[in-house]
Formats: structure tokens, sequence, C-alpha cells
């Protein structure tokens, strides 16, 4: 690029041959005069001993980490699963330690300014009042919530939780894009961005003198159990669900710092306070760190419409019986136009300019901004006043460069002059350019920092890098950010060696008490046990189906046909060897487990994501008949992988109770249906090897009974023999051990409302004989099953 | 004139609702030179375990009820002496011209209750719409007052909409009812705040109660009054709020009753409730309003 400075030799040679700096654009890497800064040399002389095709291959290390780690970014689409890869951008950005303390000095003050701003809109308004802030930019915000009016929290604070997107000028300066108030989001995955950095350099000798990110969150979980302590009770994250973008952070965040990862209909207000609805009953909640916007947060006195939200949950806030990370309401210090009077109103609060400016910003209702936003509208961005998305996000911007965006008709001019008071000019900031490896060699690509800051009993506590945006093009205004881009890590970096954390004293420990299992979460997981078995039941059927069929060559087949009608009946049409049934079942299983991930492991996600995706291919290729029949052996191995996986590595928590009496009552099911079919008297010849082979009893069969199938001895061996983890019976005194183990388990020193139907039906199985066992009684059988299950949710409701 | 007012509100649910939840806009309080409430009791059938009141942003008594056991009905009564004053025969239009109103609002740059800025903007359910205000438009003369225009805006709605008591419901959105030129008196009013937005004219809802007059020679029937609504302009600081009622073309007065006033609807609907059931809910309500004197 033309007037693009020179690099000097020895600093970069061919890794940074071509990283063409914008002549008038600040540059990570180099200074002005064209010099490698000092902070980045330890990492560019280590990067240099290796060659392009060992970069790549430490750069795909990165990704299979955050791959396999299960890190997503959910795209909001017509799918509402569809995840997109953590877009990492492997080149970390470098920053001294000197130079980071004085950015965060400055965060400081305005995080202690939003605060008071804040404070002020929620109390007596004299900011509005004295003229320092249009009426008008508060009374039309939706972010301002009327019932939050004269609410002081509990805590004292509005803000506890903020995130700050700076950027470097062409002067080399730093100035703030945007405040996020409302619901910061980015922390876990800065964490994220870490651990895979560790992985792409590790072995590299670079960690010694960068500041480790760890600390902050436990800080900030610190605080979180000082704002618990101030009302009693459980903390917890609330989330607006699995479909949301960032639903991956809630759940590593929340798995990260052990706290509750809830929704909105997890909860219930009583009394005043807000209560989580678990296995055992409602149980009180004194922090909610809210990563939902407030509107939504309570239908009954915020947005009505919302479906995600807690009635009651403002009442129980302005009775100062939870405390909100951050405050409802607080959401109001992202609208855009305030960055228009912040400069102003800190010298007013505090008697003194911001040290840390924001983006120059003009809201067009005065005339004289106005009017200058309109004659310098060709280096600006002009978008909505009441907006609270970050310059770059998509959409923030109507305008750009004097024209319209989208090619819109009309005047910028004209627009402006109508609609003022509606919109803010922002001036169309170019930002400094870091590396980033194109695939052959570095190149400068514009950046910005988000800075994650904490309320914490020392003062506001910032995250020592973690996260910055990586545009995808060179083009080095704001606005580029817009189009994708992606994510690095940010490497803080002392003088002097960071000493390494010091052992932690034995302090004494206490075991978290378990039993704590919100209703909703223990749903999903009993579901989540009943899908996969159902489907595992399903791959048998239809293996058999497929074998027969390449058995005999004849779909006319007695039997054949009595397995298809059966699968029938489950809505499985045999005519597609890999029926839809199969895939959609899946989906519901991985809908559940999606809900619960927090308490899942990361493993056993895997598995189940493998196991949708081994299926596609599947579907395209596969054959009728052994082809088929082989393709569900296989399917059957990585199901059994995914159950072992679960099975062996999960802690024996009530979530895995609920697991596995789903899994026993669907399979107890299947069982009974199946021996009602296939074992039924009048059924066709080879009916009792099909019951048996649906078991995976051959072989025991063969063993125990040295004769050719009976009913008898098919009845024995499936509904009666407890030894048979595949036989009715084993199910039922499964369902017996794990319900003992249930709350409400024993109610005033009798068997609960559970316990007792249980019981009814185990002992009428234990004393059965196979003769008892008609294809009548199989049928009431199920009715019973179907009771257990009813009860078991209800009880738990 | 004095009132003795009783109102009656009940719901059956199909299936009982769990955990439910509902926030009452439904006891009058006093306004200076507007109404005085002598006595007002409210009492809930169940009656529920939490309930409390308190005064809402906009000033209104709010009450707040929860149960924690399913309920499979639920029941309101609502009884009140009120007396209402009459407004002065010869109000003086101290009000600026249509024209003048933009300073007129930005002078009043504060964001207490009464703030007209509150009620120039969008609200959740009534925003200014392009075919509301050309409306409007069309039917104001230039060198109006902003007094004058809220009466004629009034009446050229009360002329244009036809009153239907069953073509919308509570959610039908104003453009619908609008385009219709249909509805009740909810509808009335939340298409006459969209025209005054649209002229630049802070204006809000009321909800209250109307005495009505039965047919000469006819005795009053008991439980035939109504629930109503009206519309509050806001006509400069010197003349304030006015009141103004669509559905029958007049200021609202000795007839009119005030409950709650706010943006639109959604800020003082009587009964807001939110209910964990998945089965569908009917409900019966009955006015009763006496003159006592």
């Amino acid at each position: 690029m033309a007037g693009a400075a020179a690099i000097p030799s020895g600093a970069g040679g061919a890794l940074l041959s071509g990283y063409a700096r914008q002549p008038g654009v600040a540059d990570e890497l180099f200074t002005s005069d064209g010099e490698m800064r000092a902070v980045w040399r330890p990492f560019i002389s280590e990067l240099e001993k290796l060659n392009k095709e060992e970069i790549s291959a430490r750069f795909a290390r990165g990704d299979r980490y955050l791959h396999d780690a299960g890190v997503f970014f959910r795209q909001y689409s017509s799918d509402p699963l569809t995840e997109r890869a953590w877009p990492l951008s492997h080149v970390p950005v470098i920053l001294p330690e000197a130079e980071w303390n004085t950015i965060c000095k400055g965060l400081a003050e305005r995080a202690d300014l939003l605060e008071r701003v804040c404070e002020d809109l929620y109390g007596p308004n004299t900011l509005v009042a004295e003229g320092h802030l249009p009426a008008e930019l508060i009374a039309d915000n939706r972010e301002w919530l009327r019932p939050m009016v004269g609410v002081t929290p509990r805590s004292g604070h509005y803000l506890h939780a903020l995130a700050f997107e700076i950027g470097r000028g062409p002067d080399g300066s730093w100035f703030v894009l945007g405040d996020r108030t409302q619901a910061p989001s980015g922390a876990g995955f800065a964490l994220e961005n870490r651990m895979a950095n560790a992985r792409i350099f590790a072995e590299m000798n670079l960690q010694d003198k960068r500041l480790r990110l760890a600390g902050f969150l436990s800080d900030f979980r610190d605080a979180i159990d000082v704002l618990r302590n101030q009302v009693g009770g459980r903390s917890a994250i609330l989330t607006p669900g699995a479909g949301t973008d960032t639903y991956f952070e809630h759940m590593y965040i929340a798995r990260y710092l052990g706290l509750l990862l809830l929704e909105g209909e997890d909860l219930v207000v009583q009394d005043g306070r807000v209560m989580v609805r678990t296995v055992t009953g409602p149980k009180p909640i004194g922090v909610l760190w809210r990563r939902l916007d407030a509107s939504y947060a309570d239908p009954l006195e915020l947005d009505e419409t919302s479906q995600i939200g807690t009635p009651g949950l403002v009442e129980a806030a302005r009775q100062g019986a939870v405390n909100m990370v951050n405050a409802l309401g607080a959401g109001v210090l992202e609208t855009r136009a305030l960055m228009a009077f912040l400069p102003r109103i800190s010298r007013v609060l505090t008697g003194d300019a911001l040290t840390l400016p924001n983006i120059a910003t003009w809201w067009c209702g005065g005339a004289k901004e106005r009017a200058y936003v309109l004659e310098n509208a060709e280096r600006m961005m002009i978008g909505s006043a009441l907006a609270c998305d970050l310059p770059f996000d998509i959409g923030a911007t109507t305008a750009l460069g004097g024209k319209l965006r989208g090619g819109a008709a009309g005047s910028v001019e004209r627009w402006i002059t109508e609609d003022g008071a509606r919109l803010v000019g922002q001036e169309a900031v170019t930002l400094s350019t870091t590396p980033a490896w194109d695939g052959n060699r570095l190149v400068p690509r514009p950046m910005t920092v988000r800075v994650f800051a904490a309320r914490t009993s020392k003062g506001w506590s910032f995250m020592p890098g973690g996260y910055a945006r990586i545009g995808s093009s060179d083009d080095v205004t704001a606005l580029a950010m817009q189009r994708g881009g992606a994510v690095s890590d940010v490497w803080i970096v002392a003088d002097n060696p960071v000493p390494a954390v010091p052992p932690q004293d034995s302090k004494p420990f206490r075991r978290a008490p378990t039993g704590f299992l919100p209703s909703r979460a223990a749903d999903n997981l009993f579901w989540l046990g009943r899908y996969v078995e159902r489907a595992e039941g399903i791959v048998r059927l239809l293996r058999a189906y497929h074998l027969r069929l390449a058995e005999t060559g004849n779909s006319a087949d007695r039997r054949l046909a009595e397995l298809s009608t059966y699968l029938d009946g489950f809505g499985v049409d045999v005519a597609t060897p890999i029926p839809d049934a199969l895939p959609n079942l899946l989906d519901f299983a991985r809908n559940c487990a999606g809900k619960v991930r927090d308490r899942f492991s990361v493993d056993g996600w895997a598995a189940l994501q493998d196991l949708t995706a081994s299926l596609e291919p599947l579907q395209k290729t596969t054959r009728p008949g052994d082809d088929c029949a082989r393709a569900m052996t296989d399917l059957l191995r990585r199901l059994n992988g995914f159950t072992g996986l679960v099975h062996e590595n999960m802690y024996r928590s009530m979530g895995w109770r609920f697991m596995s009496m789903g899994r026993a009552l669907e399979r107890g099911d299947a069982m009974a249906a199946a021996l009602a079919v296939f074992a039924d008297v009048g059924a066709a010849p080879g009916g009792f090897d099909i019951a048996v082979e649906l078991g995976d009893s051959v072989m025991t069969h063969h063993r125990r009974y040295r004769v050719e199938t009976t009913r008898d001895t098919v009845i024995d061996l499936l509904a009666l023999d407890d030894a048979n983890p595949r036989s009715i019976l084993f199910q039922i005194n499964r369902l017996s051990d794990l319900a003992s183990d249930l709350p409400f388990a024993e109610v005033a020193g009798r068997p609960g409302e559970l316990v007792r139907v249980i019981l009814t039906a185990q002992t009428a199985l234990t004393v059965a004989d196979p003769s008892d066992i008609t294809t009548e009684r199989l049928s009431d059988l199920r009715a019973e099953l179907a009771g257990i299950s009813e009860k078991l949710l209800a009880v738990h409701s | 004139m004095r009132y003795r007012i009783r109102l009656t509100i009940e719901y059956d649910y199909q299936q009982p609702s769990d955990h439910a939840r509902n926030l009452l806009h439904l006891l009058p309080s006093d306004i200076a030179g507007v109404q005085t409430i002598t006595s007002r009791l409210l009492t809930i059938d169940p009656m529920p375990p939490e309930r409390s009141e308190r005064l809402d942003f906009f000033g209104n008594a709010m009450t707040s009820i929860a149960f924690h056991e399913p309920i499979s009905q639920l029941g309101f009564k609502l009884e009140v002496e009120a007396q209402r004053f009459a407004p002065s025969d010869d109000v003086l239009d101290l009000s600026p011209l249509l024209e003048n109103m933009p300073q007129e609002i930005a002078a009043a740059h504060h964001l207490g209750p009464l703030s007209p800025q509150h009620f120039v903007g969008n609200s959740p359910r009534v925003g200014a719409m392009p075919e509301t205000t050309d409306f409007a438009r069309a039917h104001i003369q230039p060198g109006m007052t902003a007094l004058e225009v809220v009466q004629a805006i009034g009446r050229a709605l009360f002329r244009e909409m036809r009153f239907d008591a069953t073509a919308t419901e509570v959610d039908t959105p104003p453009a619908d009812a609008f385009a219709a030129r249909h509805g009740v008196c909810q509808d009335f009013s939340h298409i006459m705040i969209a025209c005054l937005r649209g002229l630049g004219i802070p204006a809000g809802y009321v909800s209250g109660f109307l005495r009505t007059h039965p047919p000469e020679g006819q005795p009053r029937l008991e439980g035939a009054d109504a629930m109503h609504a009206w519309v509050r302009a806001w006509c400069g600081s010197e003349l304030g709020w006015v009141e103004f009622d669509p559905t029958n073309d007049m200021v609202a007065g000795l007839d009119h009753v005030v409950i709650a006033v706010g943006r639109d609807y959604g800020d003082v609907s009587p009964v807001k409730g939110v209910l964990r059931t998945s089965g569908g809910q009917e409900s019966r309500q009955a006015v009763d309003m006496v003159p006592l004197d």
C-alpha cells in the first residue's frame, strides 16, 4: 500500500513482509516511527522461529480445543439450534501493564460516573430537571423503566458488572465506543480465548509476564457472595434460554463459578422473595446475575408481552429481597445519545472532565448540533439516538459518509432536519490496527478491545485483557467491525515475571448440599433419558427388520410385515432405511440436553452432537437390507458410547436419578410393548426370536434355557428375570431403588406417593409366573409405568 | 355529584391456575379539584395470601395480589363512594397555539408523574401512525389552540367512528380499530391519543366509571353502567391537563369518576395477571353507579 511504513529488517522478517500499516492509523505492533513496540518483541521473535506450516498447525490446535470444549456462538436464524464455531483470531493483542493500568483508571472513573447517572435517573432526576440531559431521551426510552423509579437497590448500587468497548485513535490515545451496562457478555469467552491461546503457544515461554485472568472472576464471585449474604439464598445466572446468542457463556460461567443457571420460568415470587422451583420445593434466591434484558424480566410490571420473565420480579427488587447484577433499568445507560451528554455531566457531577473520553457524539435534537452534523455528514455515522447497540453492530447505523445505507432513497439532510430529535451523529472514528494471521503472514486489521469490570469490596476490578474484536478487512473505520470479524485474546504484559498463583491454604471446605435441582432441569434430564433410550429401541427394531429383509429378500414375509406395522405405531416408516423419526428423536434429546448443559459433561454433549452428525451422511447413502442393518449396529455403538459416557462419569446427583428413571421407564415400556406383540400367542413364527433379539438377550436365553424359545421362556427372561438388565422387573426394581433416594420418598414416616405406585407394580411383578403375564397384563403394565412417569414429574414440579 | 359505585369482576379458569399473580388498577383516588373518594373497599375472593397497596409511577393506587395454591375462580368486588366536582363552566382557553406546543413541551423538562414528556412519544400500545396523523391534520384549522384541537379531534372521531361493543377485543391494535372505524371506549381513546401525539400534543389514557342516563321515563337498570375510558391531553403549562371523552363527544365532567391515568391501556388495565395455566378463562363484569344527590 502506498505510503506504508517500511519494516525494519530483523524485526519479523518473512512473517511481517508486507505488513502494510496504513498512513494516519495507529498500529499495535509498530510505533508511528516504524519501530516494533517492546512489549511485542518476545512474542514475534518466538513466532519467527516457526515456519508457516508450524504456525498453521498450532493455530489449528487452538481451534480444535474450542471445538472440543464445545464453545459456540449462536446465530439468530430460523433454526434455533444453529451454532457457529467461536471465531478465534489466533494472534493476541499485546499491551503493556502500565498502559493498561491507565486505561483501567479512566474506566473506573467512568464506571463511577455511570453509577451516579443511574442513581439520578431512578432517583431525583435532577440531570433532566436542570437541563443537562434532554427529557425526551429518557421519557421515550424503553430501557428507562418507570416501575423502578424510586427503587433503591438493596446493595446500594445499580451497577456491579460492566464492559466497555474501547478503541485507539490515530494519535495513539484510547477512547470508549460503548458502555455495556444491561447484561455485558464476553468474560466467559475471554477465558476460553485464553485457554485456546495456551494450547497454541504452549512451550513458547511467553506466559511468565502475562497477567492471569482467573483472579478477576474469583474476585467477582466473592463480590456476589457479599451481595448474597445481604439477603440470603442462592446465587444464580438468569438466562433468556438456550436460544440466545451467548448461551454458551451463561452455561460456562455458571459452571465455572458454581452458580445456578436459571430461566424465568424456574422462578416464582412468593411473599416478596424470589424462589427457584426445585424438586424439593421452592428455595430462596439472593442474587440474580441477569443476562436477560430487563424489560423481559417481569411481564406483570415491565413488557407485558414477555414470555420469558417472572411475574413479581420487580416487586421483589422493590422490596430489596433480591440483589440484581445489574439493577433492572441499568440498560438505559447504554443509550447512544447519552454519550453526547456524558462529558458535560461529568463536569457537572464531579467537576472534572472524563479521563477516558467517549466517541464524539452529537444529538441532532439540538439546533447547533444538528447543523454541525449536517455540515460534517461526510465523516459521521448517523443512527438512532435511543439505540443501545454499539456503533459497529449490525443495524446500528443508518447513514455513513453522508449517504443513507442500503441504497435507501432520500437525502440525509432532509432526514436529519425532519427527524433530528431521534438521531445522533457519531464521528466515524479510525481504529488502530493489530496483526492477524491470513494463512501466510501477519496482516494489519482494525481492532477494538472489550474491558470487563466488576464492583468488588476493593473497588472496581478489571479483567486484565482477554477479549478484542478484530475486523475482517483492512477498512479501519469502526463500522468495518460489523462485517463479521473475529475475536482474539488480549495479553497484558508486566515488566517483571508475574508470580505463580500461591498454593491455596487448605481452607476448611464444605460440601455443597446435593438435591438442589431446579424442577425444569429435572424434567429435561428425565426426557433426555427417555428420548435416548427410545432412539436406541428404534435402532434395534430397524436392525431386526433389515437383518430379516437381507435374510429373506422378501418384504412380504410375515415377520417383516409384523415388524413394519409395529414400527409404524411409533411413527417410523420402514420404506426409508433411515426414517426421519430417528433424527427427530435425537433432536429432541439434544434439545433437552442443550437446556441442561451446565449439568452435563462436555464429553457427553460432544458425543450427542457426533451422534446427530453421523446420521446425516447415513441418511443419504444407506441402502435397505444388510447395509442398513450394519449402519444400525454402528449407530447402536455410538448410542452406547453416549450412554456409557454419561452413566459412567456423571456424578450420582439428583439430576442423574431423573435421567436414569427416564431411561428405565422408557425401557420397561418398550419391552412391555414389544412382548405384547412379538410374544403374543398369535404372533408370527419367529416372533419370540425377535423379542429376544430386541432385548439383546440371545446369548443369555441360549445359556439359561437350553431349549428353543417358547412363550414362557421369553416372558420369564424379558419380563420377570430380575438379573436381566433388559427385563421389565429389572426396570421396576431400578425405579424403586432410584425413587427411594428422591425427595418425598417418605412423607410422615410413610412411603410417598411415587414410592407407593412403584411398590405396587414391583410386588405384583415379583410374584408373577410367566403364565400370569398375558398380553392384556402387559398392556396394564404399560399403563402402570405411565402412571409412575406422571407421578414422578408431578411430585417434583 | 355524589355517587355510590359498585363493581364486580369474576373470572372462571377452565384449568386451575397455579401461582396466579395480579396487578390491579381498581381503586379510585382523590384528585384535587376533580373528585374526592369518601370510602373505597375492595374485596377479593378467594382471599389472596399476598396483598399490598402502593402508588404506581403516575400516582395511581395499585394493588398487588398473589396466590400460592391453584385457584379455579377469582372475583373482585369494589364499593366506592365518590364525590365528583363540576368542571367550571367558562374555562378560559389559556392553551397555546398548536404550532407553539413544541416550545411549551420543551420548557416542561422534568420527569415527574404529571410531566407531558411521558405522553409525547410512543408508548407500548399507542404511537402516532401516518393514517391517524393525516386524519387529525384533516380535521383541524390553522390558528387553533391546543384545546381547540383536542376538542376538534375528539368530535371528529365521535362522528366518524361507530361504537360497537363486539367488534374489537382488549388487544386489538389501534390501527385495526381505526381502519374499520369502530370499537369501544378503549379503541376510541387509543385512536384519539395516536391522533394527538401525531400532532405534537401530549396525550394519555384515563380509566374510570361513567354514569349512564336511562332513557326518559325508564328506571335506571342495575349493573348496566360500564367501566369506561377517555383521554387526557396536555394543553400547555397554563391550562395543563384536560380530559375529553371521545366516545361521548364531551369534556369529562360530572358523569366521570377517574380510577387511573397512564400512557395507554397497558399502564392502567384493571386486572393485569399472568396465569400459569393452559386452559382458557372467562370473565364477567358489572358496574352499578348510583347518584346519591
